[in-house]
């Protein structure tokens, strides 16, 4: 008998897919290069807001190595295309359509008005100066307030308003607690905030490329997305195309932190010229497209109003928001803040609850999902509102975070917006961070230097925050109107040598799921980790599945993979019992084998795979594979938590902050491989903090992205972040047989209000109690000295840098 | 992001360089380290027609002593400019101010000569030059010709460089023994200052004998803090003096607004980093 295997769950085990995914020598979409292939540049639209009097494309079409040009017109005549949203999140809501290309029309500067084909990349582009396009200027609508004033210009005239949706919840209303009108009136306090949500640009490190083969079997598109299964769907559902004769490969993608989660006009495009041309294209964008063109994320107005009594209890909590869609529906952008819904009350009691959301069209790029969706918007709201409230109770802010939220002995607990929470432990968490943060050290410090006058200030800032996630139950998802479930597919192959091939329905572009996957089945099988291949992202082989977002992949796709090892197990048994000449009641399953209770005679689940492919001998009835595949609805969603510390030191005189601790206690459930865990936290946590202190896409006033490069859309590096002091409590989700809850997104979500916390914290004594993210030393200098919030307006453009370069003098050398 | 067609040349002595230039006509560019004109080409902002690479000539590179001077070939890289001895003997302050330039990779790439010549007023390079009253030998059909630091600076991105010349050499005058520090600010590690600082001092027992400060990005060229300087000479190193002469660094500036900073911030940055630049230079 051997040892009995060490668990491979827990494991700190290196990544297997990480050789070929830094050394970039993998399958990334634009590495793929098919006979025959030409290549797609699109015309971007230099107009946020214009008609489109004209396109002459005679001259382009006279390029060298140019084949064809197309407008809009010629993919489309019969203007019958129009981009897909799978979230019509009221029966009222405004959908307009948006084309492949502009027709008639531009609506955000940025969107395809044509499309150059030729034989290199580079002779698609050059042609592209030559297209002629005259526009006929309309009115830019920019700014949530101005779109929704009376007598403000449309982006959509024939929609009549620029209010895209209106969407509410009321606990009143819903029976889930009381109302929150009443809550306020007869509140011992009430606060009211205006915070603002800048937008955000989901840098992800690929750029979008795709690749569509016509003289395939099955019109085969290549695509660096998220969701190849949802874009198959959507792709046949768009273009009529029967579904059976489409197929989608998401080979290694490079991130995507929600911004790969489209059906993209870029690729509906590749489908139509590929077909058009019957020879393969390739489309690979620049990063200046994916700044202007790819999805934004945030962009919202948050007002919020909280009621509580004197000693601290929160009685009621109102939250107003306008959300800015841009000026087109994404595939689920209508339903990211509406995810924000069920989180505001976050880890509180919060007895009476009010939520509206208005969405609003602009003439700006649009929104969709950006890590967190929703959720990060809604922690933000609710965890600064508790620092604000426990300023104006005098009440040390942790005090007033555990005098209202759940305990562990509480659980399970269902909130004010009607979710359950099956499990936690907020006390936990929390003890543990206010150790390693030395809170009380930290909040001396800070008071010495408030009492000598240091010019550097400390501040300390909190953010106990939850999230749902694993997305989702499908019912849910249902009473949402969502056009899609929540479950996922996975299935198991028994190869005859005993090696074993996983399938997944979940889409890794970067998650480490090959890892993960095989850590679990390893498990689950007995089958040594180094046997075991993850194969995801082609329809062909991973026939079905729901992707990979919203930090669902473990708590739904990996249950999926133990529910089909279960299947596994079960087939096997019959055969084993067979073999070794016994009922099947008599075998156990462990490390791998089959034993006879009781004997030390058993059988490898290698020997019955080789048996039941050799199929020789078999019961009869028993059909020769053990291959098995599942389908796992989980019955809900997963809640992570976590208990994070920043201490900030702010600069008086210059009003540059440095963050000088961070520390974070999370709570993710049962923990697969702790350095993916780990390294989800850091990226998480480097984003969050972006928000916080860097990142802001800008409009200038004719709604020109100003932001439009990485000179001046300022992304961290490890050179402007503390070193993370990351930590877990470990309390197992109680719905899914791992007890795994997530964490793609929980550093990201927890992370912006407790910086934001901890600067406002730094320099409330100066009257200070908002300043606008990002929170850029300019706008703090100028909030401790001259009271205002919001210092220079939305701007994050970088001094000098690419964007200021005078080409036709500059630069020589 | 793929630059439009142009011609390519890469000789290997100055004098082709020159030739090449000038056969090559008004739209050329000449190509040092490629880090500002790779990403304006790639963006389409720029077209040119020919480009003239720097990069093959090997009496470009390097750091010689000749005399009261060093002698900076243009085409050296900020990597090597970092980790020459000359220079950290005789002109610290250019060595700290090319630590805080962008990162490794840029470092490796990027050439003292190209960031002088760039003229970019927001780069770390100029600020420096000035202060250090360096002169920038040229090369042109007719010759050589040494043109001042002060002179060669005139407006955003345009120097004193005509279209048919080349920047060959920067001679920086020896500042053996002085101290010196280049305080910068920007948002993120990799960003081009906001405003930046470089200070360079002489003292003679407790007493400042010389003082010289240049202001990064205070104006569309790099700018002497003179009035700063005049207030240090003479003056004891000390906190109340060094904070005194730093309240007049923003005198004559005439600096850019972006989303950023406004002119009364910058001009407010420039007067805490020169107090902090100057302190930072008599500490280290």
């Amino acid at each position: 008998m051997t040892a009995t295997m060490e668990p491979e769950v827990g494991k700190g085990r290196l990544r297997k897919e990480d050789a070929r995914l830094i050394a970039g020598r993998t399958r990334w979409t634009d590495n793929i290069t098919l006979p025959g292939m030409v290549h797609l540049a699109v015309l971007r639209s230099t107009a946020a807001h214009a008609k489109i009097v004209n396109i002459d494309t005679s001259a382009a079409k006279e390029m060298p190595g140019v084949i064809a040009v197309y407008t809009g017109d010629d993919l489309d005549p019969e203007g019958a295309i129009g981009m897909p949203c799978a979230w019509p999140i009221t029966p009222d809501m405004k959908s307009p359509r948006r084309p492949v290309l502009a027709q008639g029309k531009v609506n955000f500067a940025g969107e395809g008005v044509a499309v150059v084909v030729a034989r290199s990349a580079g002779e698609a582009e050059d042609a592209l100066a030559e297209i002629d396009v005259d526009y006929e200027d309309l009115p830019v609508v920019l700014g949530l307030e101005n779109a929704l004033a009376e007598d403000a210009p449309l982006v959509h005239e024939e929609l009549g308003t620029n209010r895209n949706a209106l969407w509410k919840f009321d606990s009143g209303e819903a029976g889930s607690g009381g109302d929150v009108e009443q809550a306020i009136n007869e509140a011992e306090v009430v606060l009211k905030r205006r915070f603002r949500q800048q937008r955000l640009v989901p840098a992800f490190m690929e750029p979008r490329s795709c690749v569509v083969d016509p003289t395939a079997p099955q019109l085969t598109m290549w695509s660096a997305t998220q969701i190849p299964h949802i874009l198959k769907t959507m792709s046949a559902l768009t273009l009529g195309i029967p579904e059976h004769k489409i197929r989608v490969i998401a080979p290694d993608v490079g991130g995507g932190f929600g911004g790969k989660i489209a059906v993209l006009p870029e690729e509906i495009m590749s489908l139509l010229v590929a077909q058009k041309l019957g020879r393969p294209v390739k489309w690979t964008e620049s990063r200046s497209e994916t700044m202007a063109a790819a999805h934004h994320g945030r962009d919202q107005i948050q007002d919020l109003t909280i009621a509580a009594k004197r000693d601290g209890t929160v009685t009621g909590l109102k939250v107003e928001l306008m959300a800015d869609m841009g000026a087109y529906l994404g595939l689920v952008g209508p339903g990211v803040p509406i995810l924000g819904a069920f989180m505001f009350n976050a880890i509180y009691k919060i007895p009476a609850y009010h939520f509206a959301c208005t969405n609003v069209f602009t003439n700006t790029t649009l929104t969709d999902a950006y890590r967190g969706a929703g959720r990060p918007e809604a922690t933000f709201g609710i965890e600064r509102m508790m620092d604000e409230l426990a300023a104006e109770l005098g009440m040390d802010p942790m005090e007033l975070r555990e005098k209202n939220w759940i305990k562990h002995d509480e659980f399970p607990y269902t909130t004010v917006s009607t979710l359950t929470y099956d499990s936690g432990n907020y006390e936990a968490a929390t003890e543990k961070a206010m150790q390693l943060f030395d809170y009380e050290g930290l909040r001396r410090e800070q008071a010495e230097r408030r009492e000598r006058n240091d010019p550097v200030q400390l501040g300390i800032g909190i953010s106990t925050f939850t999230e749902m996630c694993g997305l989702a139950p499908s019912r849910v998802l249902g009473s949402l109107d969502y056009g899609a479930g929540g479950w996922e597919h996975a299935a198991i192959r028994m190869l005859p040598t005993g090696k074993v091939e996983v399938i997944t329905g979940s889409s890794a572009h970067g998650q480490g799921h090959e890892t993960a996957w095989s850590q679990i089945v390893s498990d689950q099988l007995g089958v040594p980790f180094e046997d075991i291949e993850v194969l995801h992202g082609d329809t062909q082989s991973s026939h079905k599945g729901l992707d990979t977002y919203g930090s669902r992949s473990l708590a739904v796709g990996g249950i999926a993979v133990v529910k089909a090892a279960e299947k596994v197990i079960e087939k096997a048994k019959k055969i084993a019992a067979h073999m070794m000449e016994c009922s099947e009641d008599d075998l156990e399953f462990s490390g791998g084998k089959f034993t006879v209770k009781g004997t030390d005679k058993s059988t490898g689940i290698g020997d019955v795979a080789f048996a039941a492919f050799m199929a020789h001998d078999l019961p009869d009835g028993v059909e020769p594979s053990l291959d098995s595949e599942a389908v796992y609805d989980p019955e809900n969603f997963s809640f992570p938590h976590g208990t994070h510390l920043c201490a900030a030191e702010v600069d008086t005189e210059t009003g540059r902050v440095r963050l000088r601790k961070y520390v974070c206690v999370d709570d993710v459930g049962k923990v697969v491989n702790p350095i993916i865990v780990e390294g989800q936290m850091h990226g998480g946590l480097a984003q969050g903090i972006a928000q916080a202190l860097f990142e802001e896409a800008v409009f200038d006033e004719s709604g020109t992205l100003t932001s439009g490069t990485f000179a001046d859309y300022l992304l961290p590096s490890a050179a402007d972040l503390p070193s993370f002091t990351t930590d877990r409590t470990e309390t197992p989700s109680t719905t899914n047989p791992l007890g795994v809850k997530g964490v793609g997104e929980a550093g990201t979500i927890a992370s912006t209000p407790a910086v934001v916390n901890a600067v406002v914290d730094a320099v409330r004594h100066f009257g200070v109690n908002d300043i606008e993210m990002p929170l850029s030393p300019m706008r703090v200098w100028k909030a401790v000295h001259s009271g205002e919030k919001a210092a220079g307006g939305p701007g994050a453009e970088a001094g000098g840098g690419l964007g200021s370069i005078d080409a036709t003098h500059g630069g020589a050398q | 992001m793929i630059p439009a067609p142009f011609d390519y040349v890469a000789p290997s002595t100055v004098d082709d360089a020159v030739r090449a230039l000038a056969e090559a006509g008004e739209d050329a560019k000449i190509i040092a380290g490629g880090q500002s004109l790779l990403p304006v080409l790639r963006m389409r902002l720029a077209a040119p027609t020919s480009l003239i690479d720097l990069n093959r000539i090997p009496e470009l590179r390097g750091v010689r002593d000749d005399g009261d001077a060093l002698v900076i070939g243009s085409m050296t890289t900020h990597y090597d400019v970092q980790r020459d001895p000359l220079i950290a003997e005789h002109a610290a302050l250019l060595a700290k101010a090319t630590d805080t330039v962008a990162d490794p990779q840029v470092r490796h790439r990027g050439t003292f000569g190209g960031s002088i010549a760039h003229a970019d007023p927001a780069g770390d390079l100029l600020a420096p030059a000035l202060a250090l009253d360096t002169e920038m030998v040229v090369a042109g059909p007719d010759g050589r010709r040494t043109v001042p630091a002060a002179d060669f600076f005139e407006d955003f991105f345009t120097t004193a460089l005509r279209p048919d010349e080349i920047l060959v050499e920067v001679r920086v005058p020896k500042h053996t023994g002085w101290h010196a520090h280049y305080e910068k600010f920007n948002r993120v590690a990799q960003a081009w200052s906001m405003v930046a600082v470089a200070a360079t001092v002489r003292t003679d027992g407790g007493t400042i004998a010389e003082a010289r400060v240049g202001l990064t990005n205070m104006s569309s060229v790099p700018v002497r803090a003179r009035a700063v300087e005049e207030a240090l000479v003479g003056r004891p190193a000390t906190a109340e003096s060094i904070r005194a002469a730093a309240e007049h660094a923003a005198e004559g500036t005439n600096p850019t607004v972006d989303g950023n900073a406004d002119v009364e911030y910058r001009q407010h940055l420039a007067r805490v980093l020169t107090g902090r630049a100057i302190q930072a230079a008599m500490a280290g």
